[in-house]
């Protein structure tokens, strides 16, 4: 009994034991789904064991659809505990399990896939390539990823959640006051994720480097293809420092070593430097494709080109390098010193002016626009003057003096949500909709797409402004209640409103996703958008090699030049086409990595070893394998092509 | 498969081409990696909380064994890679065998080091200096450990399949990295131990 024991929830409640029960329910039923629809050959061919960029780019949708959806019911949990003075909905305890959570699941594992799933299926298509350079990589980081977010999700059903903040900040984060396996899942889960998006990063690295289009030169890239691949630069000088640091918590946790400890000469603020030193960089993984998506649309629906284009590469390449150089604005109470901290101040406050350049060209694109209000349009045009408010606090933030006022309180709280929500998150639901009939051959209904914008920026602007103001009242943040006398509960009621709506909106595109599966037209133009990049010149549904030719470009904007000046883009004959195949193995080591963590988790180091020969073994299978591909013949091409053009 | 043959044989395809430079991407990571544990390293050094410091365990004679292994090693494989690029597939074998062999020895003495270390109270757990010390040489250790059995993996495949494009490709990012590892270890030479030892 006594080894089943470490596996209970410490800090059980009734809402613990009924997701228990749904979790639970709910495999069963898709294992049983599966069987009774014989479906199980088909998921293996076509998804498990798949590498074609497109497919793995519509799993990360899924996931981080998935994972919206439980950081969400953690946010609403939230907001609702806090809606009034004293409420007792959650304890002290399941609050910190909460928000701890919510910032995890919501950062690396919903936005960090979205912008993933945005980068899989468009980049490849956007430089007029046939996949990733690296395809089977491309899946192994795919099923890391996907396996570090199920690990760090079922813990809290088996043996806890972690509850020291998505910063997880020691000494808090130590053995002394984490004492469930809580933290463990968060060092080993996040590392089994971050290792994945490394590889991302290196893969969409030498994509973008060595398989554009011919005639693609740098300064022709799209502006969405630049941002990731400035983002990916980042994702690659970042994310070995989270590696080493999420080790070194490991073996504090887990091997009794002295890195953040109170004695033996550890280093509580090492963790706070170290953490930033990848965290400030991550929060720019986040908002550059973002960025980079908003780019595209605007200058789709202003129906010109992007103003400043060299401007907006310049200002990113800025950004990128000032984002390694001001991690200590999230300490400045710290006690670091009046010249440390003025020097982050400073460098802080400047990566204001790059992002400001970048603003003020999406408005110089507008101006001389036609503009058209789609709902990836409207979603832009609600970021613009939404962001900026959240870059403004942020400078107030920037200001280390001022800074001992805010910190830690719902004003920084506010502020990092209103470059996150107005910045990141409705540029995915933006690019969503501009890229869905892209994948899937129709159109979202546009007034329910307006409808979600709009209640997500009302719902927004209700949650999270009031913030700001008992914020600067002193409410500090990750407290799970205050008093009455503090008059800090009309404001959050204003708040729990807010998120309601917020959560309305959510819903409201699941179901504009249903409906218009259901009604949407099926008889749409490979371009429905008018819009001006390569990723619209092939055909909907995209064929496995996306381009039956090989593109060849001369200009920014390849395919609005050939629509409007008669560019001739697709020159030649079909050849036969080169591609990778199928391969079980990513998923395969992936699921090993799954045991490896869980059993790392709970230090059960037999299981730990046994499946570490696994994950070498499969390398190593992986390594004697002889795989040269297979090759689409002319005649295939020449059929699919035909069926493409012929509606 | 097309082949350029104006080029050596590790760069003649298109994906050969593709995989040196991921390669190289990927070491750019690992120099963040080892560098994130030099900063701690740094950090941490003076932290021995009455415990050992680097001057009172540190040896001079296993260190320069380790140092001279390595950088033998280092220099073997680069003839390894010279004979590939001949042709000459025996003599490739012969020099990648002996970089494993001299690898072999490296590790062997790194772990003669850690007992010691141990032996004389300088455990994992015993300070923040030397928690930061173990775990960067450590690090360093798996590293030439899995590049060992890396390098065993691929002279079987030369050995078995002769000098391909995809073999002679494998075997240069083997010796990228097995270089690599060499650079990494001037560093903690000069940076932990000599530094450590004045
Ligand atoms: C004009 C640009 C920006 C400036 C000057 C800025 C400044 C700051 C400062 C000074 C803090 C720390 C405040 C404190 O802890 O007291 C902070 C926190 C934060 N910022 Fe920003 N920021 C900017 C843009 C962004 C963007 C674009 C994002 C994300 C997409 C972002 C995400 C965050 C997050 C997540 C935190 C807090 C994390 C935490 O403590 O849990 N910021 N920002
Ligand atoms: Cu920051």
């Amino acid at each position: 009994m006594d080894f089943f024991e470490r596996f209970a929830v410490p800090h059980p409640s009734f809402a613990i034991y009924a997701s228990m029960v749904a979790i639970g329910l709910t495999v069963v039923a898709v294992l049983a789904g599966l069987t009774y629809f014989k479906k199980w050959g088909y998921l293996w061919r076509e998804w498990l064991t798949t590498v074609d960029h497109k497919r793995i780019g519509i799993m990360y949708l899924i996931s981080a659809l998935l994972m919206l959806f439980r950081g969400g019911v953690d946010a609403i949990m939230m907001r609702a505990q806090l809606s009034a003075p004293d409420l007792k909905l959650l304890d002290a305890q399941h609050y910190n399990e909460i928000f701890t959570t919510h910032g995890i699941v919501m950062i690396l594992f919903m936005a960090m896939p979205f912008i993933m799933f945005f980068m899989n299926f468009v980049i490849p298509l956007q430089i007029g390539a046939r996949d990733v350079a690296f395809p089977r990589l491309n899946a192994l980081s795919f099923w890391l990823f996907f396996m570090g977010a199920m690990l760090f999700n079922i813990s809290f059903i088996i043996g806890g959640s972690p509850d020291a903040g998505w910063t997880s900040y020691f000494p808090l984060a130590g053995n002394e006051f984490s004492t469930s396996v809580g933290t463990n899942y968060y060092m080993i889960a996040i590392q089994i994720a971050g290792i994945g998006t490394l590889m991302t990063g290196i893969n969409f690295i030498t994509t973008i480097l060595k398989m554009r289009a011919p005639g693609m030169t740098l300064l022709k890239m799209p502006m969405f293809t630049w941002s990731a691949f400035i983002a990916n630069v980042i994702i690659v000088f970042a994310f070995p420092v989270l590696a080493v640091l999420l080790a070194m918590g490991t073996l504090d946790r887990q091997f009794g070593t002295n890195f953040f400890t109170m004695d033996n000469g550890g280093m509580d603020m090492l963790w706070a430097n170290i953490f930033w030193v990848w965290g400030h960089p991550e929060v720019y993984i986040l908002i550059l494709p973002a960025f980079g998506l908003y780019s595209e649309i605007i200058s789709t629906f202003a129906r010109r080109n992007l103003y400043g284009y060299k401007s907006m590469v310049g200002s990113m390449v800025l950004i990128s390098l000032l984002s390694f150089l001001v991690w200590a604005h999230h300490f400045f109470t710290m006690g670091q010193g009046a010249l440390t901290n003025s020097i982050f101040s400073i460098t802080t406050m400047a990566i204001a002016v790059p992002t400001g350049v970048k603003i003020f060209n999406w408005l110089l694109t507008l101006r001389k626009g036609k503009i058209v209000i789609t709902t990836p349009m409207l979603y832009s045009l609600l970021f613009i003057p939404l962001f900026t408010l959240g870059g403004v606090t942020g400078v107030m933030l920037a200001m280390s003096a001022a800074d001992y006022q805010y910190h830690n309180t719902m004003f920084l709280v506010a502020h990092f949500h209103n470059v996150i929500i107005p910045g990141v998150v409705f540029a995915m639901l933006a690019g969503l909709t501009y890229y869905w009939p892209k994948m899937f051959g129709f159109m979202l209904n546009e007034r329910i797409g307006k409808w979600t914008a709009w209640l997500l920026s009302i719902g927004f602007i209700l949650s999270f402004m009031p913030m700001y103001i008992t914020g600067l009242d002193g409410q500090a943040r990750r407290m799970f209640t205050y008093s009455e006398s503090t008059g800090f509960g009309p404001l959050n009621m204003v708040s729990f409103i807010g998120a309601g709506i917020m959560a309305i909106g959510f819903v409201l595109i699941v179901y504009n996703i249903y409906y218009s599966t259901r009604y949407a037209s099926r008889n749409i133009s490979n371009d429905p958008w008018d819009a001006r990049t390569l990723e619209w010149a092939t055909h909907t549904p995209v064929p496995e090699y996306n381009f039956a030719i090989t593109p060849q470009v001369n200009s920014i904007e390849a395919f609005w030049d050939m629509k409007k000046k008669g560019h001739v883009i697709f020159k030649g004959e079909y050849e036969k086409i080169h591609m990778p195949n199928n391969s079980g193995i990513p998923f395969i080591m992936s699921c090993i990595f799954f045991v490896w963590g869980f059993s790392f988790v709970f230090s059960l180091w037999i299981p730990v070893i046994v499946t570490t020969i696994g994950i070498f073994v499969c390398m190593a299978l992986r390594s004697f394998e002889n795989d040269h591909g297979r090759y689409i013949s002319v005649e295939e091409i020449e059929e699919t092509e035909t069926r493409l053009r012929g509606a | 498969m097309k082949m350029d043959h104006s080029l050596p044989l590790e760069y003649s395809t298109e994906e050969n081409k593709l995989k040196i430079l991921g390669f190289w991407i990927f070491l750019g990571a690992e120099i963040m990696l080892f560098a994130t544990l030099f900063a701690t390293y740094f950090t941490l050094v003076g932290r021995t909380a009455g415990g050992p410091t680097g001057a009172g365990i540190f040896e001079i004679t296993p260190v320069l064994i380790e140092t001279l292994l390595l950088l033998t090693s280092s220099f073997t494989v680069g003839l390894g890679i010279h004979a590939m690029r001949l042709g000459r597939k025996k003599a490739m074998i012969g020099f990648f065998i002996t970089t494993l062999l001299l690898g072999l020895a490296f590790i062997g003495v790194e772990i003669y080091e850690f007992v010691h270390y141990v032996h004389v109270g300088a455990g994992l757990q015993t300070s923040a200096f030397t928690s930061i010390l173990l775990t960067t040489l450590g690090t360093h250790g798996i590293h030439v450990t899995i590049g060992l059995f890396w390098g065993l993996f691929i002279v079987l495949q030369v050995w078995k399949r002769g000098l391909t494009p995809q073999t002679a490709n494998k075997s240069f990012i083997f010796s990228l990295y097995w270089h690599f590892l060499d650079i990494i270890w001037i560093f903690i030479f000069s940076f932990i131990y000599l530094k450590g030892m004045m």
